[in-house]
Parts: C-alpha cells; structure tokens; sequence
C-alpha cells in the first residue's frame, strides 16, 4: 500500500521527539486519574468515565493531526510531494494510519487503568468500548486533517479545537441528557459525530446488549470518520495561487 | 529528442489582484543549464512552480518534456528543489530522503548516491533541523536529485554554500547535463550566471532578455554579467518612462 512511506515518517518523526510521546500516551490517563479523585466515587465516575474516554482522545488527536498538517503545509513539504507521483489520499491515509496507531496505545493504556485502578465496571463488552473509542480518535484525526485545510496560521489551527470540538462537547450528552435540549439544540446534537459516540458508550456501560441502535452509532462515528478523511483529501491542491 | 525540454507561450500568472508574470514565453533546450535570474520578487520562483505544475495559472501553455506542465506522469521526471528547503526538519537526512525515496519507487542506494552527490555523507545521520543553512539547503537539492529526474528545476540551489562548495555543485550541474539532464537553475550571483549555458533575465515579471552569457555581455557591450543586466534592466525602465 502507497500510504505506509507516510505512516513510516510520521512514526519516525516521532520517536525523535519522545516528549510528544509521553504526553500522548500519558495525558489522558491523568485526566482519567484526576476526574476519579475529583467525583470521588467509583459510581459516579462509572457514569461519566465512558464518555469521557471517548472525548480526551478525540480532542487530543484532533489538535495533534491539525498541527502536524498544518506544518506540513507552512514548511512547503506539502507542496514537494505534490510535486511528486503519490496519490491524495494515499497521504491522508498514511496520517490517519499513523495517528489512528498513536490512538490506539492511547486508548488501551487509559481504558486499561480507568478498568483496573479506577474501578470504571462497564456492562458492556469491553471490546465494545474499545472499539467506540478507537473510532472516536480516528474520527478526530480525521476532522483534524479536515480542519487544517482552513487554517494559515499555527493559531489558527489552535483556535479551531474550541470552534469545532467544544460544542461538540457541550451538545454530545455529557452535561445535559440529549433527550432534554431544545428541539434547535437537540437538532444539532444529531448532527455532530460525537453525540453518537457517547450515546454508544454509556450504552456499551450500562447494558451488555449489543442491538441494532449501538450497531448504527458505530457506524455512524466510522461513517463519519471516513467522509472527514474523503473531504480532507479533496482539500488537498496540486495547484495553488 | 529535438523537441525542447521546456517550452513557455504567452504565460500569465495574477496573484493578489495583479500580474505576477506576463506574457513570458522562451524555450529551454535539453541537456542544457540555464540560468534564471533577476532581483527578488521579480518572479523567478512564479515561473518555477508554474514549470513543475503547482502554479494556478491565468493564461498561456506551460510544456514540459512534451507534456503540458502538472501532468501526472512529469511527477517522476521532474526534480524540484524550492528556494526554501522543504524537508523535515525534526528527521535526519538518510530518513528524510527515504521517505522522498519511498515515495518515488526508488531504494536506500538511490539515497546513498543522492548523500554522495550532495557532500552530505558526513552529515547524513544528523537531524535535518540540526544541520547549517548551506547543508539544510544541499539536503533539500538532494531530494530532487532522486530518482532519475530528466529535468531538474532548482530554486537559489548553492545559496549558504561555501566557494568550494559551490564549484562542486556547479561541477555536478554540468555533469548531470552532459548526461543529458536539463537544468533550469535560478540565482542571483553572477558569477554562476558565466557558468550557463543560456540564461533568462526577469524583471517585474517580464522577460527582460535571453540569451547565452556571451551574447549578452556583446549585446551591451559590458564588461561582465553584472553590468550588462544594469545595462539592460536600465534600457527598459527609460523604455518605459
């Protein structure tokens, strides 16, 4: 496959830079660590903890992919491969194949300790909640890669995380059940990727059902994240002003 | 094989609301080395994209090697270095190239030669961001000597190198061009200016003049390279008054 070169140097670009590693590894599972102390029950934090290891990975992948593109395009890389015989979305693939790897260590080492030493008890299969997390990182490399289309500038690009993931994270059910907003703020609840993810995740914990409504939210966060990656490669441009 | 490597008509390019190039038009024989020069901002890194094919254009024809400039299959003939390296700074040289390698079909030989080439053996397992601006530049020339381009467009390629440094580049240069390579070099020192064959003078986006080194020092009766474009650069602006 023509999208592994990209995968191999985005990899080896960072293991040059361990930091980046530790944090990405290691940041969630603090926060995870922290919301536990900070609910103080495991009961509590039972209720919460799915969703939120679903959105910590989301946000961080969706800030590190907007960054790392946008670089791309400033330092004029973008432009050379341009220049060179590799396919669109076979660049966007190796991204998300490298990130979406990065993710996945992510997810297993937080899921790993909020199941063990947090005391999170799922119903669900915990492969379930897995995979619904993975997607959900992918999903935000993916509308990360997206996004970095519209940005000139390093604080553009940082600017975009409260623009197109905090609302997100207001709306997606974790503060307000999606069933009690507005009919305007439950309308756009159903729209963004994220209210679908979590409503998979709190059900993948409270029940070990898996019915045809968990099944469509799963697709619908990988349809998701697979038009985001379509939509970032048609940004891509051979020519530009 | 008569047919030139290079062939401009009537080329227009508008950026920001006026004219970057206008109605530029010359031929670049193959096996050549020319020279592309002019003060800067006079557009000579306009008419390089334009040639390698990432330019939007306005109007006129852009063929190279045959084939109308962006085409798809020059993607592997064309080498192309930017005046700013694009190369990533945060992996070492060897791995940079490997990618750019990888990307082109071609292995870690292709890469040993292109360090050889370069004079960047010594250097080739320092980080890219590591290295001084003469070698960061040389690294950044060596991608666009992978593979087996047919044409090398080369943006300001010896800029930050020493005197000695630069001779052996040039030395390369004319080898690579009696091997049948066609070189569009573009610079602002005249003393590489006397090492074309042919040369292109721009100004505010004209062609100025055309010609080899010789024709131009007799056509203005100068003395050297530098006078005859104060001469001609001269000419025109009391044309236009």
């Amino acid at each position: 496959m023509s999208a592994l070169p990209t995968t191999r140097r985005i990899l080896t670009q960072l293991r040059h830079d361990p930091r980046t590693i530790v944090l990405l590894v290691a940041v969630p599972s603090v926060l995870m660590v922290l919301l536990r102390y900070v609910l103080n029950s495991e009961q509590r934090f039972s209720a919460v903890a799915p969703a939120l290891l679903g959105i910590f990975p989301f946000t961080i992948m969706f800030l590190l992919t907007s960054v790392t593109t946008l670089r791309e395009r400033t330092t004029g890389t973008l432009e050379r491969l341009m220049t060179l015989p590799i396919g669109k979305l076979d660049l966007i693939l190796g991204y998300a194949l490298a990130f979406g790897l990065l993710a996945v260590l992510q997810v297993v080492v937080a899921a790993g300790i909020s199941l063990t030493w947090l005391g999170l008890a799922i119903a669900g299969s915990v492969w379930a909640l897995l995979l619904i997390v993975v997607l959900d990182a992918l999903l935000g490399t993916a509308l990360g890669l997206f996004v970095s289309a519209f940005a000139r500038t390093e604080f553009q690009a940082i600017q975009f995380l409260p623009v197109f993931v905090l609302p997100q994270f207001l709306l997606c059910g974790l503060f307000v059940p999606r069933g009690d907003m507005g009919w305007l703020l439950s309308a756009v609840s159903d729209v963004l990727p994220l209210s679908y993810a979590v409503d998979a995740l709190t059900q993948v914990t409270r029940s070990a059902e898996i019915d045809g409504t968990l099944v469509r939210n799963i697709g619908i966060i990988a349809g998701c994240a697979v038009l985001a990656l379509l939509l970032g490669a048609a940004t891509l441009r051979r020519r530009t002003p | 094989m008569d047919e030139p490597a290079i062939e401009v008509t009537g080329l227009r390019v508008r950026r920001g609301g006026h004219d970057v190039l206008r109605d530029i038009g010359f031929g670049v024989r193959r096996g050549s080395v020319t020279g592309l020069l002019g003060p800067n901002g006079c557009g000579k890194s306009t008419l390089m994209r334009s040639i390698v094919g990432v330019q939007v254009v306005a109007g006129g024809r852009v063929t190279v090697l045959g084939r109308a400039a962006g085409s798809p299959d020059l993607r592997r003939r064309i080498g192309y270095a930017t005046q700013d390296p694009a190369i990533y700074a945060d992996l070492t040289v060897t791995e940079a190239l490997r990618y750019f390698a990888a990307v082109l079909g071609t292995g870690p030989s292709d890469v040993d030669r292109v360090i050889a080439q370069t004079g960047l053996t010594g250097s080739a397992r320092t980080l890219v961001g590591r290295l001084s601006g003469g070698q960061r530049g040389r690294a950044n020339l060596a991608v666009a000597l992978l593979g087996t381009p047919q044409l090398l467009v080369l943006d300001e390629p010896t800029v930050g190198s020493d005197p000695e440094l630069r001779d052996e580049l040039w030395t390369l240069f004319h080898t690579l061009a009696a091997g049948g390579v066609t070189l569009l070099i573009s610079s602002h020192v005249m003393d590489e200016a006397a090492r074309c064959d042919d040369l292109l003078l721009l100004h505010r986006g004209r062609l100025l003049a055309r010609g080899t080194p010789g024709d131009l020092r007799a056509r203005t009766g100068a003395a050297d390279l530098e006078q005859a474009f104060l001469r001609l650069i001269k000419g025109r602006e009391g044309a236009t008054r």
